[in-house]
């Protein structure tokens, strides 16, 4: 659906998106990941065909951005990071307005006004002035405005900022609802927002990208070195080289914590190797008791700082 | 040109003028401004004619205009909807276009109300129809050239105060280039003064309607909105 090949874009010299590729495809929500000022809005503006982009090409179904910009927009709802609005009118007259924008049939109009202010809980609202309404609600009218067209890709740039808890988990599940029909991208920098509603992730970084894959992926791939934590009853348990010997362990500390019955020992391992059978097998043999064995499996939130962090490390140590 | 569009935009922007206070405000200080011009040599001079306001309006129209049209495009740049508009399937001198029609129905809803002048000197003495007649439809051509250089001025400037300041130097130039004979050799004189918007309007206040006036006019609206949709389509602004 999406093409995106060494895309650029400048803001006179600076590079707010530098070299970046990826492809989205049909039915995809995509979680577009990244500090703030990472490149995530400037892209999806080059997207929109709000900025045309400095190098590069982007093309949505096969169309041009740039050449047939008047074609690509017909298929995309787009809302804004600012979520921008006409304060003075009315809900109601602003998806009219929007609608007239669309060119949608006008004996659609109302029908279409009532579907999208049902979906996103605006049916009360639908006389009242635009800046008379809580953020939350000023969120839902720009939400059903970029999808007032029944468009087959939406991107919403951080669509949940700025509301409160309860709001958040009604959005992304309408996000992930809509999700089943259309192609979405959202932009974050909130982790749980990826994990809740995202099939795939694109994380970058100072205009580059870092990474691109499934959870799953993106988990296994950037997995650094697992660490086993265990709870060891027994004679010798404290005489850290035996662990040492263990095929994949890498380092051995000992933790000092409160109410221990035995020795709390902390492993770590090679990448991609697991050695818990190993140590199982050992504690067998020296006849000692294994309390407790825990694995830690890198969440998405280390990832993230990982990858942010050793960008903005090399930029220190430059 | 796509006209829905066109229209689209024409009834939001006529519907956020007459929503906010300022449509009242413009029009009532320009009442108040050409009425005092109206009724000044009115009974002194005792003559059915409405030059005392015709001779002023160029000048004032320099302000009045830009301050109908500053809102337009500085506003939508200032609250970010500018990036929504522009990420609509939209040509940008649609988009231009129909703000200045908006701009221009304010304008026209001002003059409606200065009708009220030629009626009463109809009433209190024999006026010539000709020059008035003429006179507005110049007034239209000459207010519709100072709009779509408020909206080139606005289309420069998030900030509706530049946007007025811009586009006010710009229209003022083009008024006083009427004076050009006081301080320029007459044949160059001659040429400067015809660039001039003033000069224009005098032509057809005199009664006559010349098609070059009327030419000159549209020309110049044109120029300024097809300048004003370029620098939309920039994105940049001063």
């Amino acid at each position: 659906m999406i093409h995106i090949e060494n895309l650029k874009k400048y803001y006179g010299t600076f590079p707010a998106v530098d070299d970046i590729s990826f492809d989205v495809a049909n039915g995809e929500i995509l979680g577009f990941l990244g500090p703030n000022g990472a490149g995530k809005s400037t892209t999806m503006k080059v997207l929109t065909g709000y900025y045309p982009p400095s190098e590069g090409k982007v093309t949505i179904e096969g169309m041009d951005v740039t050449e047939q910009s008047i074609e690509t927009r017909k298929l995309i709802g787009y809302l804004p990071e600012s979520n921008p609005l006409y304060f003075e009118l009315s809900v109601y007259e602003y998806l009219k307005h929007i609608a007239e924008m669309r060119e949608l049939p006008k004996e659609k109009h109302n029908a279409r006004i009532k579907e999208m202010a049902e979906l996103t809980g605006l049916q009360d609202r639908l006389g009242q002035q635009i800046a008379q309404l809580s953020k939350g609600y000023k969120q839902r009218v720009g939400l059903a405005q970029a999808m007032l067209h029944d468009p087959k890709l939406l991107i919403l740039d951080e669509p949940t900022i700025g509301l409160d808890p309860n709001q958040i988990i009604e959005i992304r599940s309408l996000i992930k609802k809509l999700g089943s029909e259309k192609t979405v991208i959202l932009s974050t920098h909130i982790l749980p927002e990826v994990q809740a509603t995202c099939d795939r992730v694109v994380i970058i970084n100072r205009g580059k990208l870092e990474a691109d894959g499934t959870l799953d992926e993106l988990q296994h791939k950037f997995q650094g070195r697992p660490i086993i934590d265990i709870e060891v009853l027994g004679d010798g348990a404290n005489d850290l080289d035996i662990y040492r010997k263990v095929t994949g362990v890498e380092e051995v500390t000992e933790r000092h914590l409160p109410d221990l019955k035995g020795v709390a020992i902390r492993i770590a391992a090679a990448s991609n190797t697991d050695p818990r059978e190993e140590i199982f097998k050992l504690c067998v043999e020296k006849k000692w008791t294994l309390l407790t064995m825990n694995r830690e499996i890198q969440s998405l939130e280390n990832i993230f700082q990982q990858l942010t962090r050793a960008e903005s490390g090399k930029e220190v140590a430059a | 040109m796509n006209w829905s569009i066109v229209f689209a935009l024409w009834r939001k922007e006529v519907k956020s003028y007459f929503v906010s206070p300022t449509a009242y405000i413009v029009i009532a200080v320009f009442l108040v401004i050409t009425g005092w011009f109206f009724t000044l040599n009115l009974f002194k001079e005792n003559l059915a004619h409405l030059r005392s306001i015709f001779d002023i309006l160029p000048f004032l129209l320099v302000i009045f205009a830009p301050a109908m049209s500053m809102r337009l495009i500085s506003e939508e740049r200032k609250t970010g909807t500018m990036e929504l508009l522009m990420t609509m399937p939209v040509k940008d001198f649609d988009v231009i276009f129909g703000k200045f029609l908006a701009a221009l129905t304010l304008y026209s809803v001002a003059l409606l109300f200065t009708l009220f002048y030629p009626f009463t000197i109809s009433v209190l003495g024999n006026a010539e129809p000709g020059p008035i007649v003429a006179g507005y439809i110049g007034l239209v051509l000459l207010g519709g050239t100072y709009i779509a250089i408020g909206l080139l001025g606005s289309a420069m400037s998030d900030s509706q105060i530049v946007a007025f300041i811009l586009s006010f130097l710009i229209a003022g130039v083009f008024a006083i280039l009427v004076f050009s004979s006081m301080v320029m050799p007459g044949g160059i004189a001659d040429v400067v003064q015809y660039l001039s918007t003033t000069y224009h309007f005098q032509n057809i206040a005199r009664g006559v309607i010349d098609s070059r006036d009327v030419i000159y006019y549209l020309s110049l609206t044109f120029m300024s909105l097809l300048l004003a949709s370029r620098a939309v389509a920039q994105r940049k602004f001063l």
